[in-house]
Parts: C-alpha cells; sequence; structure tokens
C-alpha cells in the first residue's frame, strides 16, 4: 500500500495564469481516510489532479510509495490512484452499465473470474446491480454519479479520491457513499474526499484538510479541524464546523464534531446549564 | 398572482408509468415552497411541468389543470408562458445560452429578451452579478467557468428577468457553503419582492431555513405537504428518502439515548 508526499507543490493554469496551487507539503499514509474541504476555487480539485498524473506539477512534487510519479506512466498511476469526478458525465462513455464499469479493470489488465468479479463487487456497493445492461444516460443524475463511482471501485486501486461524492444524491445515496468509504477502510485502503457537506467529512474522515488559496490552512482530526480554535480559520474560507460541534461548544463539552460525540459528552453529564 | 396544480398528473413519451400523479400545489406572492424527496421520486419533473416545459418541450402527456389567478394557462405558449415562471434546471451548463462569450452577456440574455430598455437590463445585470459576487467573472467565457460558477451564472441570469415565479431545481448542489448562503439570500430577497419560488432540494437543512411550505414526493405523489417545520419533523421522512434536518436529527438522538433534550433545543437555537 503506497504512502503519497506531495512536496512544494503548486501548479499555474495556462489559461488565464491562475495559481491554483501556491506550495502544498502533505503526507497521506497508507490507510488514511482524508476529508478535503474548501471552497469552490481553494485549489482542492487540482490538488487531487495531481495525484493521478491528470495534471503535472509547475513547481514541487508528488511522490507515491518513494516513486514521482511525473516519472510514471499514465497506465502504472491508473493502477494506484483511482478518480472519481465530480461530474459523473465527464467520465462515462461507455453504452452499457457493464462496459462502463468493466473498462477501468480491463485496462488495468484483468480477465475472466477476477474482471467478472470486480465488476460485480463494484455493481453490489453502489447498488446497481441489475442495471448491467442498461444505457448509463438512461439512469438519473445520482445513480450516473454511482455508477461513476462503480467503474473506479472496479479498478481496485489501493488508493481513491472521491470528488464530491455526495451532491445530487438522497438520504439514500449519501449512506451508500459512506457505507462504501468504510468498506474500503476497513481493506487498508486510502480514501480522499473532497466534500462541501461538512457533516459526512467529519462522520467518514480521520483526518480533515482544510484548503484556501491554493494552500493548506488547517490539517487534524475532525475533533481538531472543528475544535472552537479553528472557527475563525475556518470562518476565513466561508465554512461551518458541522452543527454538532457548535452545539458542542456552546453546552461546554469540548469539540463534538459528530451526533455520535455529541451524545456521548450530553450522556457523560457533562452538560452544565 | 397564485399560480395553482390541481390534479396534475404527468406522463414521459414512452414512459410505462406516470412521473406524477394527482398532484395539488398553490404558489402565492412572496412565498418559498420547498420540494423534497428521494431521487427520481419526481422533483425535476414538477419543476418542469409547473414552469411548463413538461410537456410543451419535452412531450409526453399531461393531466389536470395547471392556472395563474384562477386563469388557466394549459394552452399558453411556451414563450408567454417564459416571461412569467423563470426557471433554473439541476445542471447550470444546460442552462447556459451558448451564445453569449461573456458571463455578462450570458447573464443579460435573458432580460434582453423581455424587450426593456438596454439601461435597465445592464443595471440589473450588474445588481445580479453583484448580489451572487460574480461581478469579478463578468468578462470570462461562461463555458469555461467551473460548475458551481455556472450554477451561479443561471441563477443571476433568472435573478436579472426579475421573475413573478420562479422554479429552481437543486439550485445549490454543486455549490460551496458560502455560494449556497449567497443564493439562500438571494432567494429570500426576491420573495420579500413579491415573488413565488418553487425549489427543489435536497439539502433540507437549507429548505428549512428559506421555505415556509413543503411538499415530499414519493413515486410522483404527494407524500407529506404542510409547514416546513413540521414537514421536517414528520418520523416518515426517512423512509421517504429524505435526510432529517441537523437540529431535528441532534433531538431524535438525543431523546433517543434518554437525554433531556432541552439544554440541546436552546444551543441550536443559540
Amino acid at each position: 500500500m503506497p504512502d503519497l508526499d506531495v512536496r512544494g507543490l503548486a501548479h499555474v493554469y495556462r489559461e488565464g495564469g491562475v495559481r491554483a496551487l501556491d506550495g502544498v507539503d502533505l503526507w497521506i499514509a497508507a490507510g488514511e481516510r482524508v476529508g478535503i474541504v474548501g471552497q469552490n476555487g481553494s485549489g482542492k480539485t487540482t490538488l487531487v489532479r495531481h495525484l493521478n498524473g491528470l495534471l503535472r506539477p509547475t513547481e514541487g512534487r508528488v511522490t507515491i510509495d518513494g516513486t514521482d510519479a511525473s516519472g510514471l506512466m499514465v497506465a502504472e498511476l491508473a493502477s494506484r490512484v483511482g478518480l472519481v469526478f465530480q461530474d459523473p458525465d465527464r467520465q462515462i462513455f461507455a453504452s452499457s452499465v457493464r462496459a462502463e464499469v468493466e473498462f477501468g479493470p480491463r485496462n488495468l489488465g484483468q480477465r475472466g473470474t477476477g474482471l467478472a468479479d470486480s465488476v460485480r463487487r463494484a455493481l453490489e456497493a453502489t447498488g446497481l446491480a441489475g442495471e448491467e445492461r442498461s444505457n448509463p444516460y438512461d439512469l438519473g443524475y445520482s445513480r450516473r454519479k454511482l455508477l461513476a463511482l462503480a467503474s473506479v471501485l472496479a479498478m481496485r486501486t489501493p488508493v481513491l479520491v472521491l470528488d464530491e461524492p455526495t451532491t445530487g444524491q438522497d438520504a439514500r445515496g449519501v449512506d451508500r457513499v459512506r457505507r462504501i468509504v468504510a468498506a474500503l477502510a476497513d481493506e487498508g485502503r486510502t480514501v480522499i474526499t473532497i466534500s462541501h457537506d461538512m457533516r459526512f467529512v467529519a462522520e467518514t474522515c480521520e483526518r480533515v484538510i482544510v484548503m484556501r488559496g491554493g494552500r493548506v490552512v488547517l490539517d487534524g482530526t475532525p475533533a481538531e479541524a472543528f475544535a472552537r480554535e479553528a472557527w475563525e480559520t475556518l470562518r476565513s474560507t466561508y465554512l461551518e464546523p458541522p452543527l454538532a460541534a457548535r452545539v458542542g461548544q456552546r453546552l461546554g463539552l469540548g469539540s463534538t464534531p459528530t451526533d455520535a460525540q455529541l451524545i456521548e459528552a450530553m450522556r457523560g453529564g457533562r452538560v452544565h446549564r | 398572482m397564485t399560480l395553482s396544480l390541481r390534479g396534475v398528473g404527468y406522463r414521459y413519451a414512452g414512459a410505462e408509468r406516470p412521473a406524477l400523479l394527482d398532484v395539488d400545489l398553490d404558489l402565492g406572492d412572496g412565498e418559498v415552497v420547498g420540494i423534497a424527496g428521494a431521487s427520481e421520486a419526481g422533483k425535476t419533473t414538477l419543476c418542469l411541468v409547473v414552469a411548463g416545459i413538461a410537456p410543451r418541450t419535452v412531450g409526453g402527456r399531461i393531466r389536470g389543470t395547471i392556472s395563474l389567478d384562477g386563469e388557466r394557462i394549459d394552452a399558453w405558449p411556451i414563450h408567454r408562458l417564459g416571461e412569467r415562471i423563470g426557471i433554473g434546471f439541476q445542471n447550470p451548463a444546460s442552462q447556459l445560452s451558448q451564445v453569449a462569450g461573456t458571463v455578462f452577456e450570458e447573464v443579460a440574455f435573458g432580460p434582453m429578451n423581455l424587450g426593456i430598455a438596454r439601461e435597465e437590463i445592464v443595471e440589473r445585470s450588474w445588481t445580479a452579478l453583484e448580489a451572487l459576487r460574480i461581478d469579478a467573472l463578468a468578462e470570462r467565457d461562461p463555458v469555461r467557468l467551473s460548475g458551481g460558477q455556472q450554477q451561479l451564472v443561471a441563477i443571476a441570469g433568472l435573478l436579472a428577468m426579475r421573475p413573478a415565479h420562479l422554479v429552481l431545481d437543486e439550485p445549490t448542489a454543486q455549490l460551496d457553503p458560502a455560494g449556497t448562503r449567497l443564493v439562500a439570500d438571494a432567494i429570500g430577497r426576491l420573495a420579500a419582492d413579491g415573488a413565488s419560488i418553487l425549489v427543489a432540494e435536497q439539502k433540507t437543512d437549507l429548505l428549512a431555513t428559506i421555505t415556509s411550505r413543503m411538499v415530499v414526493l414519493e413515486s410522483g405523489r404527494i407524500a407529506l405537504a404542510g409547514r416546513s417545520a413540521e414537514v421536517l419533523a414528520d418520523p416518515r421522512l426517512a423512509e421517504l428518502g429524505v435526510a432529517e434536518p441537523s437540529a431535528v436529527r441532534l433531538r431524535r438522538l438525543a431523546t433517543a439515548a434518554g437525554l433531556d433534550p432541552a439544554p440541546l433545543e436552546e444551543a441550536v437555537g443559540a
């Protein structure tokens, strides 16, 4: 399982000359569940696109398991880091659900029963079993998003990057994504999730990275990232901690970023009225 | 002006089952009404029907009556309807005119078709751009913006039209928390000026703050309807595939854990 090491990473887009990343240092250990939050345009997507070689650094470098990513072929990178795009329609191209999900693992050399098994498991996890023959564009937006996720799950990469996986999902869809992240973590895989949903991040990640203006401005556990001391930094990037964190603080219970932690702290009888 | 749906049903061309059934809905001046429901429960279809896009543009068959202040509008052509009812689509890219070279032109495109004076078009467009804090993007090519920025541009175009009725299908889906707040504020201001707004959303925390009434759809029918505070506290919400608002969820969890919810309620309200 690879570690990801990002050193002095900067990226300037050719069009407009925007410096989207401005010196990012980050070390992500194998098996970590990391949430990346920040405003639109703070550099989240630009950062993760360097992890699988979609973008090349203007400055700095990305090392995967000790190997400089810029020295790896795209196919080698794809076998290590799977990236699920925010917009499924930029990813989906096949004319059937099965063909869509088979494409990635087949390119990575999976064949026969191994391939069939990867596809079946990915479709089951995303609730798309039974839709193998459907045309992806007959599925609604939320299910096309789950299909995009399935096609990356089937590649069985040790690292997965999910860009806004819960947008457009209803309550059941969000639960499904939450279970998928948990299952991947149980298998020891690294999961990096970009999200605007602070509750989702607090509940599914063990580490929260806050970005602003192409830099990392906060990096810690959910309890640290959503603690009172961090609120000013969060506010500077227009983020608000989850309700459980705000309520815990008002009740003098310390940092309680998840519902479960808040209830547990209240149960401990530490509520002073 | 009240927009009323009575017994409205709708079936897409070639579909086996209707996408909407027996929908009654009233949308009065200055009101913000929410639509919630699981994926594919009919939220987008209801938006398209209220705005008249279905069946006029997408085909299919409609039943029941839709009226504006008692006058039936079923037979109105789309351009006449479009002057009264604006719609923001779920995918902002499909909203863009494809003819405007800049964000400013994109936002001005709608009001330009209303036959109003040039100075007013310019003034309205800047006001809308500033309200959503995207005035700095005015000279950019809309096609090359991010999904979130396109969503704000699409909504700015609708604001500049100053429609009497506005239908918004998941207007904040692509937005960060700051963008979501700007859109919520813009919806509030438009309603305060007398517009009626129908908004479909998955984010129930948002619906709790901006809507006064709500409907929850299930398989094309209205399963719950009423004042938003009551609908959003309804125990059937979970089985309808709708997320409880954060405050409702915390109260439920505290009560289930045998805790006194009073201090929690106070802290949530603070």
